[in-house]
């Protein structure tokens, strides 16, 4: 097999880059309020940012999928789905971490967190669809419309659920959020560096489960073409 | 255009010449009214007319968002059980007029479903026959904006579920979350105008339902073709 040099590329520069965000991250200094509890947004941001990129990668690589009709597409939107799905749970499970000590909630019916858990159900409901399809052209085209318009609804969601709000609730997170930037330029930093050690693991892992797709997929017809050729000698 | 009221038309017959599908639907909003009844206390007398609005208006919505599931889901497979569903998508004429029809001869039988379901879940939660004035015209209106938002999302996730397993299932998984903001915003409308009448805020979600139902329509026609082709 063909040496893949792009993917160990992607792979260092990924590693790279991760383990400057968490150098940075572990020297930064600690928050005035809330103590180390700040490092989890060197986690928490850069992985929000990775899931709702992932869902835009879905939507997006769905649509060039029903255009173009190449397989490709089709693996690329499902590896993106799962990316995010992984990603979205990693970011509620550190949010809620974060948000017992400082909100003394786990849980609060913001705008963004409900819009995430929606994203949560959008994708998860992509990926099960795509588990009840067996032809893979039909599961392709299908997959493709459920996840085109489960990415057009997100941003949808998240209007209607920021109106729902209202003013009351959203005050007290703009109050934090302001904490949280107006405290030091180098959150600021560390935080560009953690989004951009995220964005090159998503094209990372992008890649390789886009690779492991293909596999697969080449496998499931070299078996379907093993039992008919078995068919075909039994029958003589 | 002329193929969306022929599919209409035949979907609006059955409908009314079998019933079936109306009448399961209309009673399970009424279930679902009742369930929540008894889970949500029927203790009017302690909450403020704001909340008893919210509630009720609450109340409503739940039972015409399960109720739309139920029966858009019968749309295409009732189709799908008389093995007409491959004639259908083999007809002349665009997919999306027949998303289109399909969506008339849903949204048929859930208007009759939530002329009832309304009425009644406003008197069961006391927010209406208590002595105020109830805004029927505009209630009227938030209904039938609301029917044909959820008729939208539900018609045509039904189309895409039809041929899997577990089909009954699957709709209101993949169509809930779409319907997000028709559920926050059909209540909304609905618990403020029961506390306060038409207001601005009124306005505003009623022009927001409105944009989603359009853009909702537009899209699923549009990617309707590319759902069911095949």
């Amino acid at each position: 097999m063909k040496q893949d040099r792009v993917t160990t590329g992607l792979g260092l520069a990924t590693l790279l880059s991760l383990g400057v965000a968490i150098a940075l991250g572990l020297s930064a200094p600690l928050d005035v309020n809330q103590g180390s509890l700040v490092r989890l947004f060197f986690v928490h941001v850069p992985s929000a940012w990775l899931s709702y990129l992932a869902y835009g990668g879905t939507g997006l690589f769905g649509l060039l999928y029903l255009l173009t009709r190449q397989r490709r597409w089709d693996r690329l939107a499902l590896a993106s789905a799962e990316i995010g799905v992984l990603f979205t749970v990693s970011t509620i499970v550190g949010g809620m971490l974060w948000a017992k000590p400082t909100w003394g909630a786990y849980w609060v019916w913001d705008a963004r967190l409900t819009t995430t858990a929606l994203s949560l159900v959008i994708y998860g409901g992509y990926l099960l669809i795509r588990s009840l399809i067996d032809d893979p052209d039909r599961r392709a085209r299908v997959a493709a419309v459920v996840g085109l318009v489960g990415t057009l609804y997100v941003p949808i969601n998240y209007m209607a659920v920021e109106w729902w709000r209202g003013v009351h609730q959203t005050q007290t997170l703009k109050l934090l959020g302001g904490i949280r930037f107006d405290a030091a330029p180098i959150y600021g930093w560390v935080l560009l560096v953690a989004t951009l050690a995220f964005t090159l693991l998503y094209a990372y892992l992008l890649r390789v489960r886009g690779i492991l797709a293909a596999r697969e997929e080449a496998r499931e017809e070299r078996e379907l073409m093993e039992d008919l050729k078995s068919m075909e000698a039994l029958r003589g | 255009m002329k193929s969306a009221l022929t599919v209409a038309a035949k979907d609006l017959r059955v409908a009314g010449r079998t019933r079936d599908t109306l009448l399961a639907t209309a009673f399970f909003a009424g279930l679902v009214l009742l369930v929540l009844g008894l889970a949500l206390g029927g203790d009017t007398a302690g909450r403020t007319p704001t909340q008893t609005a919210g509630l009720a208006a609450g109340a409503v919505w739940t039972a015409l968002a399960l109720a739309a599931a139920v029966g858009a889901g019968r749309a295409f497979a009732q189709e799908q059980e008389a093995g007409a569903l491959e004639q259908l998508l083999l007809y002349p004429g665009p997919h999306g007029a027949l998303y289109l029809g399909k969506l008339l001869g849903v949204l048929g039988p859930l208007a009759v479903v939530a002329a009832f379901t309304l009425p009644t879940g406003l008197l069961l939660f006391g927010a209406a026959g208590a002595g105020q004035g109830v805004p029927w015209g505009a209630l009227f209106l938030v209904t039938g904006l609301g029917i044909l938002g959820l008729g939208a999302g539900t018609t045509f996730y039904s189309a895409i579920t039809v041929n899997l397993r577990a089909r009954e299932a699957l709709l209101p998984a993949l169509a809930f979350p779409i319907l997000v903001p028709v559920v926050i915003a059909t209540v909304k409308a609905t618990g403020l105008l029961l506390a306060d009448g038409w207001s601005d805020e009124v306005t505003t979600w009623l022009v927001f339902l409105a944009g989603f139902d359009v853009g909702t329509v537009i899209l699923a026609t549009l990617l309707f073709g590319f759902a069911v082709e095949g």
